[in-house]
């Protein structure tokens, strides 16, 4: 190879006593801490990465629900001679809701104790409470929307019940589906044991669950105690 | 059975769809039967289609959008001829309601799935090349986001041949888009494919997010990555942050649509202007997610071709992420006309302004790079550089526009129209051509030919202006977009030197077409042996090109920024290479078909939606749930490449590089 090859790096070697200061061009950065992945010092370990990357889709979801949350402030009166929120709103039902989940996230949490604990028994028992404790919410939840429907409030009677079981159902929905999740997590403890992916499925399951239970105390206090006091 | 679909979905009785879709299904029966002649149906699926490589993710990116990009400038040329054709009593060959599905079925196509798939192709492929890594954080994800992306893609130009397609503009307003107005097929196909795509490019917002803040090589801190790098972060950052609105936005218009809900509806409360709020709070974040990148890869041309660092790098990633952070606050512009008064109007109108600053630091600091260097016109550098003149002519109609007063006068005029294609075609487009060139020798192991790349720029850069400027001048005229038939016969001529301005369009396509063939015929002869053709600067060209499948057999360890440039310094000063390092096995992801598995669903399922065959989607949603149980349940996920097979790889790349240091260099390799 002659030596015509690499003209710029050849040319900055030349030119170098030119420039001594190598002024716009010093180095940046703090020294880097090691095992972190921060501040430059090699990628960051798995476990990290994983828990990372799940938090930033929590972080996209909050804006997924957002939108419905804007939409449901839009529309709030828009109930085209409809029934208000205060027609809909039955506390005592919604306080039982509020209670399945809160405790069905706490029993999550246990769970996690347990699996770091590494003990089985405990694990499962915990994550079929949990379960069980969402199914206990996604059934009263559905309970009161099959009531309301069977009293004519449906979601296309208004913009205003449009966005409200948008926004509500929508909730529903990422509950029942973090339960399908759940039921496969119990599953795989079960056969694979707590291998170090299962261990990262589960805290990403975990983050999942108590987002939920935040969107739903939102929900809570944004639609049905702002509602039945508007 | 099959819900809404029947015979009568095939145009049989108009002949441009028909006979296009025939050739369609030709061409792609062609293609599959040589795959089956040439039996390269196992080389596929085991070395692309199920492949978890960012390399071969990021190509295959890049030939989808490049597909698409040939699609939607078939659909810019009907529509620029149609125009040109119909004026007065003449009327063209297009009718109404098949022009609307042109226009709507381009910007589609040129947003979702040329210009994205593009844009993250690049990412796909350089980032983890110039964070000195291995692979992106999620590999498997990342195969999932590009088929995902491939699906919406086919949804799209399945409705040429099954029903039709949307024929309310790019962004499907209400109340026409709604079930009242638009009862067809159509605006199901933009919602589905868009919201199948959609997921798929989130995914790689929160890929690349993860991968740019947690996987660095050892030593590459913030202020040492690449230009390229940060704008990989702020585009993505712009993803994770907007692409949810989008995914929210059309599930509702979807539930409007499919079960009479009143998210946007006219009646019953709906609102209508909550969908403008809702889809531009997505729609200009997204234009800047498609440019972020593009300024990233002309930083990276600039400072290799004029031999200089990037001038004012920390102004540089300053103005990035001021561009990430404004570009939320601005998209009112696109409704000043629709009733928000006059405050409202003036706060966006300064936001709006505010944004061309940060273009404006990088604009000087691009200039000021080349200032002082000894510039290489090569081809990257050409688009660079037409790209700066093209840009900031776009940039300062666009300020134009964002002035609320002026823009009453020419708001849905071709004037508009000029605008955006001047910044997205001089912008994004310019900046794939250059990036193409720039990165080619590193994909592909061979340098693109000089005389028919610079060919293609001119006729680009030429044709561009031609075709726009009349689109300018014909909007100040009071033209409005969108325009079947114009009654107005003094505009014919200005939509004449528009079409002859698409006629050299097609030109730079042909040269850019003769430029691949010619270059691929000649490949022996354009080998890059040095894995550093252009005397690069950044960690990608540390590798050999193409690189291997782990991209470096160790971590580069960064002492500064321009990672690689002070490394080759040093060897070029001392006429040696740092010492060989203790090499050592290195651990890979394996492959997976669970990419293609979930698309093909989600293939499958959009299609059942779009015509409510209900059940058919409740079988794909079951298969693509099916799938992801199966892929959990894998016992490998990673194996091994022995020490010997990484020593044996780099012990030629340094060979290679020990000849690249001259003359002595090359005695001592010998020796
Ligand atoms: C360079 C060749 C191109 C030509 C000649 C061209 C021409 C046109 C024309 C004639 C229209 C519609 C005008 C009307 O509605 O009356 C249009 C709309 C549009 N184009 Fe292009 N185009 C080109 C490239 C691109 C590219 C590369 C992109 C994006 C990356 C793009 C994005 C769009 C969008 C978003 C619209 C708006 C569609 C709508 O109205 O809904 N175009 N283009
Ligand atoms: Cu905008």
């Amino acid at each position: 190879m002659s030596g015509d090859a690499l003209p710029a790096a050849r040319e900055t070697l030349r030119r170098r006593g030119e420039d001594p200061h190598r002024l716009g061009h010093r180095a940046h950065g703090r020294e880097a801490v090691a095992g972190t992945g921060r501040g430059g010092s090699g990628p960051a370990s798995k476990r990290i990465v994983v828990g990372y990357g799940f938090w930033i889709f929590l972080l996209s979801d909050v804006i997924l629900f957002a939108c419905f949350f804007a939409t449901f402030a839009v529309q709030r009166d828009a109930t085209a001679g409809g029934p208000t929120m205060r027609a809909l709103v039955d506390m005592p039902r919604v306080a039982a809701e509020t209670g399945a989940l809160l405790l069905s996230s706490y029993a999550c949490g246990l769970s996690y104790a347990a699996a770091n604990a590494r003990n089985k028994l405990w694990t499962q028992v915990l994550l079929v409470l949990t379960g069980l404790l969402g199914l206990a919410f996604v059934a009263m939840e559905l309970q009161e929307f099959v009531g309301l429907a069977g009293r004519g409030i449906v979601p296309q009677r208004s913009g205003f019940l449009t966005a409200f079981f948008g926004l509500v159902g929508l909730h529903g929905l990422h509950v029942t589906l973090g339960g399908v999740w759940l039921a496969t997590m119990v599953a795989q403890v079960q056969f694979k044991g707590f291998r170090p992916e299962i261990m990262h499925r589960l805290t990403c399951f975990n983050l999942f669950w108590h987002a939920l239970d935040i969107v739903w105390i939102g929900i809570f206090s944004i639609v049905y105690l702002m509602g039945a006091s508007a | 059975m099959f819900g809404k679909l029947t015979w009568s979905a095939i145009p049989f009785d108009q002949p441009i769809p028909l006979i296009t879709s025939i050739v369609l299904i030709l061409v792609i029966l062609g293609v599959l039967a040589l795959v089956t002649v040439r039996g390269w149906w196992g080389m596929l699926w085991r070395e692309w289609i199920t492949s978890v490589d960012h390399k071969r993710i990021g190509i295959m990116y890049g030939l989808l959008g490049v597909v698409m990009l040939v699609r939607g400038f078939a659909d810019a040329v009907m529509m620029r001829s149609q125009q040109a054709f119909a004026v007065g009593a003449h009327r063209g060959y297009l009718a109404p309601e098949h022009y609307d599905q042109i226009f709507s079925a381009h910007g589609t196509i040129m947003i979702f799935f040329a210009a994205m798939p593009l844009v993250i192709g690049f990412m796909n492929f350089v980032t983890p090349l110039q964070l000195g890594v291995r692979d992106v954080a999620f590999p498997t994800l990342n195969s999932v986001s590009f088929w995902l992306t491939a699906s919406g893609a086919l949804l799209v130009n399945i409705s040429l041949f099954v029903g039709e397609f949307a024929r309310t503009g790019w962004l499907p307003y209400p109340p026409l888009s709604e079930s009242a107005y638009s009862p067809g097929v159509g605006v199901d196909y933009y919602l589905w494919a868009i919201q199948i795509s959609g997921i798929g490019t989130l995914m790689t917002g929160i890929n690349f997010v993860t991968t740019v803040l947690k996987l660095r090589c050892p030593g590459m801190s913030y202020l040492r990555m690449p230009m390229f790098c940060w704008t990989t972060l702020a585009s993505s950052l712009l993803i994770v942050a907007v692409f949810p609105i989008l995914s929210a936005t059309l599930a509702m218009l979807s539930l409007d649509r499919v079960f009479g809900w009143h998210y946007f509806t006219s009646d019953a409360g709906g609102n209508p202007m909550m969908f403008m709020n809702l889809i531009w709070a997505w729609g200009h974040p997204e234009v800047y997610i498609l440019v972020l990148p593009a300024f990233g890869i002309f930083s990276e041309v600039f400072s290799t071709f004029s031999g200089k660092p990037l001038f004012g790098y920390r102004s540089m990633v300053a103005a990035t992420l001021f561009i990430c952070i404004v570009a939320m606050m601005t998209w009112l512009h696109h409704f000043f006309t629709m009733g928000s008064g006059p405050a409202v109007n003036t706060a966006f109108g300064i936001s709006t302004s505010v944004i061309a600053v940060g273009t404006g630091v990088k604009i000087y600091n691009w200039i000021f790079t080349m200032y002082g260097g000894r510039v290489r016109m090569t081809v990257p550098m050409l688009w660079s550089l037409g790209f700066i003149f093209t840009f900031v002519i776009g940039g300062m109609t666009g300020v134009l526009l964002a002035v609320p007063p002026a823009d009453f006068l020419v708001h849905n005029s071709m004037f508009l129209v000029a605008h955006f294609h001047n910044v997205i075609v001089g912008g994004v487009v310019f900046a794939l051509f250059a990036g193409l060139d720039y990165w080619f020798p590193k994909a592909f192991g061979f340098r693109l030919h000089e005389g028919w790349g610079k060919a293609a720029f001119w006729l680009a850069f030429i044709g561009f202006w031609v075709t726009f400027v009349p689109l300018y001048w014909l909007g100040m005229l009071g033209m409005t977009r969108r325009l079947q038939h114009v009654w107005i016969p003094e505009w014919g001529p200005l939509l004449d030197w528009s079409l002859a301005g698409v006629a050299i369009l097609v030109a730079g396509a042909a040269a850019q077409v003769i430029m691949l063939v010619v270059s691929i015929r000649q490949r022996d002869r354009r080998r890059d042996t040095t894995g550093d053709p252009w005397d690069g600067r950044s960690l990608e060209w540390a590798t050999p090109s193409p690189p291997p499948f782990f991209n470096f057999a160790q971590l580069p360890d960064v002492e500064g920024e321009e990672a690689y440039w002070t490394i080759k310094l040093r060897a070029l000063e001392s006429q040696r290479l740092d010492p060989e390092p203790h090499y050592q096995a290195v651990e890979m992801p394996v492959n997976s078909a669970v990419g293609f598995f979930t698309a093909f669903f989600a293939t499958v399922t959009g299609f059942s939606l779009i015509w409510h065959i209900w059940w058919l989607a409740g079988l794909g949603l079951l298969g693509a749930f099916v799938g992801f149980v199966f892929f959990a349940w894998r016992d490998v996920h990673e194996f091994h490449v022995p020490a010997e097979e990484v020593a044996r790889a780099d012990r030629a790349r340094r060979a290679a590089r020990t000849a690249l240091l001259g003359e002595r260099g090359a005695e001592a390799a010998a020796s």
